[in-house]
């Protein structure tokens, strides 16, 4: 599986997007290496979003390549069932799971285990969810286990079962879309707890977040987009996080002045 | 201690279950001559299985956060149909083909109009409702079709016939609600449904087909309410084209008196078969109990909000305290 000869998860080569006259992306490029965890940051509107889409088959970009595993994708057949089979999986901030829905469902929904006729296999889906909720995720004697419904978890634990789930898919990728938005500090530490999972598990992850302090402390690397183009590359250890703040801080104003100098 | 200790382990339908056991009960202390003989029992078993059919596709349609109101339509078209090709052609099993593939025609252009245009089910299935009853009263003339001979076919035998005193019916749509349970509860269709009700984004985002599977649900809901068309108008021998309209808020109220929510997500066919034989039953063990069939629709109404309440306390305790704080502030 992940044994076969590649460089980088994922690569984008030259991505262009226009949303009609707007240049959401403009000559993006773009590498996750193995067992790396990469930082996106950047403003709203700066297109981290939209990166994300394009990469998880959300999205087609206007122009440009995209490689997995180093092979060319055909942008006619990406989607985002066919990331899924390329092992890649999103994390978004709360729309992962199904609130009334008990976590062994919530586990296998799209990918459920079946007979031929369809008919799911309840008692392996519930052995297999209550295993990665305890040995993966590290639910220890917190009362949750299969049979739980969402509704009952918090926000960090949340946010855990989507990266659990992710991570028994055998992903090699796990996108993180602002996974500690809304979340209590508390439940803030458990998901960076379950970010730092992944990267003990040898997989690689993007990671969009806010929290400048997050980023600094998790990412082997930062990747700054500006108005739809990465304008830094920061690697770990480069720039103490004060160093960083200033660095972005000083990014702004520049956007200011030329703003001006424009208008 | 967090708020998360398990609550007892929930079987479905077990409150309905008892509602269902304390009617019975009453009943045969109000009407014993009635309901201690079988009789009325087999009557239940002719008069519910239709109602039932209704009931447990709407708790599909409903599980998913839709609503279909086409269906007394479907009843109509679909009866019309069936009687049309029998009487004109003598047609049984190609008639009651005909008839299913009506109903499942009715569903797939609510689906299409639901999925893939977008327009919400409340308007697309109530606008069906009115079109296709109104073709039917179109292409019958008005009429309605005696049918008596349908009684001698075999295919009567095997739909609504009788073995010693068990109406067939009763047979087929049990099995029916053990599949549709099955489906639901059991199968990848009903766990993407369960999703679509629960929020239709998450379900996108896991993959799920989701306006792929509301077409299936509405087409087989349109199947159902086509089967439930042929029982009624062979036990019937009869067709006549408002067939059906008497259905629509009592199969809706089986469903909501079985405890499945109107937000989606969750559906009881449990709750749901019981909820018809209840509604049926309340109305035959009213009259046999002497009370004025005035009455009947009064106390229907009681019992289905009684239950609705009585759901939401077993689901959700705390709002019993609530309402205790609400009474004595204002007391």
């Amino acid at each position: 599986m992940s044994g076969s000869e590649y460089r980088d998860v994922v690569r984008l080569e030259n991505i262009q997007m226009h949303y009609g006259n707007v240049q959401a992306l403009s000559d993006i490029n773009f590498a996750v290496g193995r067992n790396e965890i990469v930082g996106l940051i950047g403003d709203n509107g700066a297109g981290k979003s939209t990166l994300i889409k394009i990469m998880t088959g959300v999205e087609r970009p206007t122009a440009g390549n995209l490689y997995i595993r180093d092979k060319k994708v055909d942008w006619e057949g990406y989607s985002v069932g066919r990331a899924h089979e390329l092992r890649f999986e999103t994390v978004y901030q709360e729309k992962s799971l199904g609130e009334k829905q008990p976590l062994w469902r919530n586990f296998f929904v799209g990918r459920q285990i079946t007979n031929r006729l369809g008919f799911i296999k309840v008692k392996q889906q519930k052995q297999i969810a209550n295993d990665v909720l305890l040995n993966q995720i590290g639910f220890r004697g917190a009362g949750i286990d299969a049979d739980s419904p969402v509704a009952q978890l918090s926000g960090g634990e949340r946010q855990g079962v989507a990266i659990g789930r992710a991570m028994h898919f055998d992903s090699d990728l796990i996108v993180l879309d602002e996974p500690t938005v809304a979340l209590a500090i508390t439940e803030v530490r458990k998901v960076l707890d379950f970010v730092r999972g992944i990267k003990e598990s040898g997989r690689a992850c993007v990671y969009i977040e806010h929290n400048l302090a997050h980023v600094h402390e998790l990412a082997d690397r930062l990747v700054v987009l500006d108005r739809g183009r990465v304008v830094r590359e920061i690697h770990k250890g480069e720039m103490s996080l004060a160093e960083l703040t200033s660095a972005l801080i000083d990014l702004q104003h520049a956007k200011v002045e030329t703003a001006e100098a424009g208008s | 201690m967090s708020g998360r200790a398990k609550s007892l382990p929930q079987i479905e339908g077990l409150p309905i279950v008892g509602v269902f056991v304390l009617l019975v009960g009453l009943f045969m202390v109000l009407a014993p001559n009635v309901f201690l003989g079988y009789r009325i029992y087999m009557s239940f078993l002719i008069t519910v299985p239709p109602i039932l059919l209704l009931a447990l596709g709407l708790t599909l349609v409903i599980a998913a956060g839709e609503i279909d109101l086409s269906f007394p339509s479907v009843i109509a078209f679909s009866g019309f149909l069936f009687a049309y090709l029998f009487k004109t052609y003598e047609l049984t099993w190609l008639a009651l083909l005909a008839a299913l593939a009506g109903g499942a025609l009715i569903g797939f252009v609510n689906g299409i109009l639901v999925a893939g245009i977008g327009v919400p089910s409340i308007i697309a299935t109530l606008a069906m409702q009115f079109f296709w009853g109104g073709i039917t009263t179109v292409l019958s003339g008005g009429l309605s079709y005696n049918i008596r001979a349908v009684k001698e076919t075999a295919l009567w035998e095997v739909f609504v016939g009788r073995i010693g005193v068990l109406p067939v019916q009763s047979l087929w749509v049990l099995a029916l609600a053990i599949f549709l349970w099955f489906l639901l509860n059991r199968h990848r269709f009903g766990e993407h449904l369960l999703f679509i009700g629960d929020s239709a984004k998450v379900a996108r985002v896991v993959g799920i087909p989701v306006n792929r599977e509301r077409i299936k649900l509405f087409t087989l809901m349109g199947v159902l309410a086509a089967f439930a068309a042929v029982l009624l108008t062979l036990e019937n021998k009869n067709f006549f084209n408002t067939q059906g309209q008497g259905f629509l808020l009592i199969a809706l109220a089986a469903v909501f008196i079985g405890g499945t929510s109107i937000f989606g997500g969750q559906g009881s066919i449990v709750g749901s078969f019981f909820g018809a034989f209840i509604i049926v039953m309340i109305e035959a063990g009213l009259v046999a109990s002497g009370i004025q069939g005035f009455w009947v629709r009064a106390v229907v109404g009681l019992v289905f909000i009684g239950a609705v309440i009585f759901h939401l306390l077993v689901e959700n305790p705390g709002r019993l305290a609530a309402l205790r704080r609400l009474l004595r502030r204002d007391g």
